[in-house]
């Protein structure tokens, strides 16, 4: 193992400099930004939130653990183990969306759009747009992964053996994507024609919404806990390896039959990924605490963040690009400020 | 592994199975309520039948998953994975974990589940499966029920309890049921599971480095009995004239099979031997364990399994005078003896 890069190459360009670094106090589990203003979320009670300019407030949410948390850009969802859910704004101005009756964790959230949110409790998956009631369905088993479709009111839900699609405003019953194994985080590629989960073996997969077709994802060495899509879906970033791997969304067929790209290996494991807004380039978190950005086109590497105590948890872009926050298991946090 | 640095201080947890009414949650209760100086996290079941008030114990729908090799016996629990992922989010708070697990439950998904998910693995260790049994039903149990008689062949620990509910004949009659299932186990006998809470939790029952030796239990003498909790009864004397006086028992469908060589082990035979064994037959297998001398090898390896799933590692260097042997322990249902026996007998270097 001596001779294994446990970082990067020496000669790799830096932007590390450019950081401000931030004293989370604890385990940060997401980062998303709220316009220039990012929010990292804490593993228990807080969200902390740094504005380009000025001091970071933390902002007290849940009375005890933050078990998942979502953003549409306006505002930063929480869901806790005290069976609340927040949204909370740039500001700070915190608006309690719900509070499960029977006090269940509250296991993943959602955030659509006008301001739309999702959560579910169980096997009990809720949407509340506007002033109404919640809107509930029952799911087979746990729910491991909500995210809402790119356009239209259309919540996917994942769970054992299958994604369930469904229209909260509208009386069709809701269609099951089936696929035997148990299925956590989801998400939709930005033209919502792509939908992929990933499962409690080390794959992902994924399905041609329009037809149902599958696709299998394999050959990670650790549960996939972190993906998304490039700018403009070419490309489906993942951890889960001792290297970046980017699956082709190219064609109408998604990746089947062709090998993923792959970039920046270390002798440790890929924890995070977050694709920039505007480029192809990656950002990408070690299980040693290193962040790399990665520009797809040529493999060219720049390091954001040097390793720490604990493996990188959270990584998030502002919508122009220039700004990147970091979070660690072990509390190191920071915004790096690339404009 | 760097990735693996955090794992120095790794949460102990401990499974609570146990018939319907065996005296589970008297004994959570205890533990919830006692002046121990620990925090427990309580996964449960019967949610709302621990009367105690506590925002560290979580409800639980115990949902087994199967991995997608399709083998029904590579199963995790899935709420598992969810709820201890969650607990972590806390880590601090607490010092250990326990999961109650329902009477029907089946302890092997709950312990794979900590050896098959990497992030649950990296977080928390098992430390041992706890079987509350009741003296006077167990033994209509094992007839009717094979939960219960899985919850027995799979326990480190069990505690028979509600003794004083049964003469001194049946309750011997009950222990030599047990062990004709699991030799093995710590067996501790109680009354309203009044048991050391040192004797259930923190056993370390899964560390390979506990593997020190593989001989049935009953016929350990010494040490261990004046934890018993004997109540006048005649435990120790028994023990004194033959064994625990413990009539002979064959379960019909439940054994322990024990294999024990002097000659050197050749690891080339061995692992081949034992990966393939657990793949044919890792259904019927619950528990394996054992401690191999291989040839020219100054340490002592050991190993434990789950069904399918392997564990081993070099312990220590054999001590000069030492009995150089190897001892192996196979627990399961309607185990393949035979083929186990020669099949090992293929390992000698
Ligand atoms: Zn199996």
């Amino acid at each position: 193992m001596a001779d294994t890069p446990t970082n990067a190459a020496p000669n790799t360009p830096s932007v590390v400099e450019r950081t401000r670094a931030i004293a989370a106090g604890a385990p940060v589990v997401a980062a998303h930004f709220l316009g220039r203003t990012a929010a990292l979320v804490l593993g228990e009670e807080a969200v902390l939130l740094v504005p380009d300019k000025g001091d970071e407030q933390r902002i007290a949410l849940h009375g005890g653990g933050i078990l998942s948390a979502a953003t549409d850009g306006i505002t930063v969802v929480t869901g806790g183990d005290d069976g609340k859910v927040f949204s909370t704004d740039a500001k700070g101005e915190r608006r309690l969306v719900a509070t499960d009756s029977k006090r269940r964790w509250i296991d993943q959230v959602a955030a659509g759009s006008d301001g739309m949110v999702a959560w579910s409790a169980g096997k009990t998956a809720f949407v509340q747009s506007g002033k109404g009631e919640p809107k509930s369905l029952d799911v087979p088993s746990t729910v491991g992964g909500l995210a809402f479709a790119p356009k239209g009111v259309r919540l996917a839900v994942a769970h054992y053996n299958g994604v369930t699609l469904w229209f909260p405003n509208a009386q069709a019953a809701p269609e099951v994507l089936e696929w035997k194994g148990s299925h956590h985080h989801v998400a939709f590629s930005a033209n919502g024609q792509f939908l992929v989960t990933a499962m409690q073996e080390p794959t992902l997969h994924g399905w041609r919404v329009v037809d149902a077709k599958h696709m299998r994802m394999s050959g990670y060495s650790a549960r996939v806990r972190s993906f998304g899509w490039t700018v403009g879906g070419k490309w489906l970033a993942t951890s889960g390896s001792e290297q970046l791997v980017l699956w082709p969304f190219q064609g109408k067929d998604g990746p089947m039959g062709k090998q993923p790209k792959m970039f920046a290996a270390f002798a440790v494991r890929v924890t995070a990924v977050a694709c920039h807004p505007k480029q192809e380039v990656v950002a990408v978190g070690y299980a040693d605490g290193t962040v790399l950005l990665v520009r797809i086109d040529d493999g060219a590497e720049v390091l954001g963040k040097k390793p720490g105590a604990g493996p990188v948890a959270a990584l998030g872009w502002d919508s122009a690009g220039t700004l990147l926050a970091f979070g660690t298991e072990a509390g190191e946090a920071g915004v790096i400020d690339l404009g | 592994m760097s990735s693996d640095q955090v794992s120095s201080e790794k949460l102990p947890v401990t499974v609570l199975t146990g018939y319907l009414g065996a005296g589970k949650t008297t004994l959570l209760n205890r533990i919830l309520s006692e002046p121990h100086g620990k925090k427990y996290a309580v996964i449960v079941n019967e949610f709302g039948e621990i009367g105690i008030d506590n925002e560290l114990v979580v409800g639980a729908d115990e949902e087994v998953f199967e991995m997608n090799n399709g083998c029904i016996c590579c199963t995790v629990r899935g709420d598992l994975i969810r709820i201890i992922e969650g607990l972590m989010r806390r880590k601090g708070k607490f010092d250990a974990i326990i999961v109650e697990t329902t009477g029907l439950a089946d302890p092997a998904p709950v312990a794979q589940t900590f050896f098959v998910d990497e992030n649950v693995g990296r977080k928390t260790r098992l430390d041992a499966v706890v079987t509350v049994a009741d003296a006077k039903w167990l033994k209509d149990r094992l007839k009717d029920a094979p939960e219960a008689k899985n919850q027995i062949a799979f326990a480190d620990v069990i505690l028979l309890n509600k003794i004083d509910r049964v003469t001194p004949a049946e309750l011997r009659e009950v222990e030599a049921r047990i062990r004709a299932i699991n030799p093995y186990a710590k067996l501790h006998k109680t009354e309203r599971s009044q048991i050391a809470l040192s004797e259930i939790l923190g056993r370390n029952a899964f560390d390979l480095d506990r593997i020190l030796d593989i001989e049935p239990e009953f016929l350990n003498t010494g040490d261990g009995h004046d934890h018993d909790h004997d109540h006048g009864h005649d435990h120790g004397h028994d023990h004194h004239h033959d064994h625990g006086g413990l009539k002979h028992y064959h379960d019909e469908d439940m054994q322990s099979v024990s294999l024990n060589t002097d000659k050197p082990l050749s690891p080339d035979k061995f692992f081949p031997w034992v990966q393939k064994l657990v793949a044919e037959d890792g259904p019927a297998i619950l528990r394996c364990k054992g401690i191999l001398n291989f040839k020219d090898d100054p340490d002592r390896f050991v190993f434990q399994g789950v069904h399918m799933i392997l564990d081993g590692d070099h312990q220590r260097a054999w001590k000069d005078g030492e009995k150089r042997n190897s001892r192996l322990v196979f627990i399961g249902r309607n185990l393949p003896e035979e083929k186990i026996r020669s099949g090992f007998e293929t390992c000698v270097a």
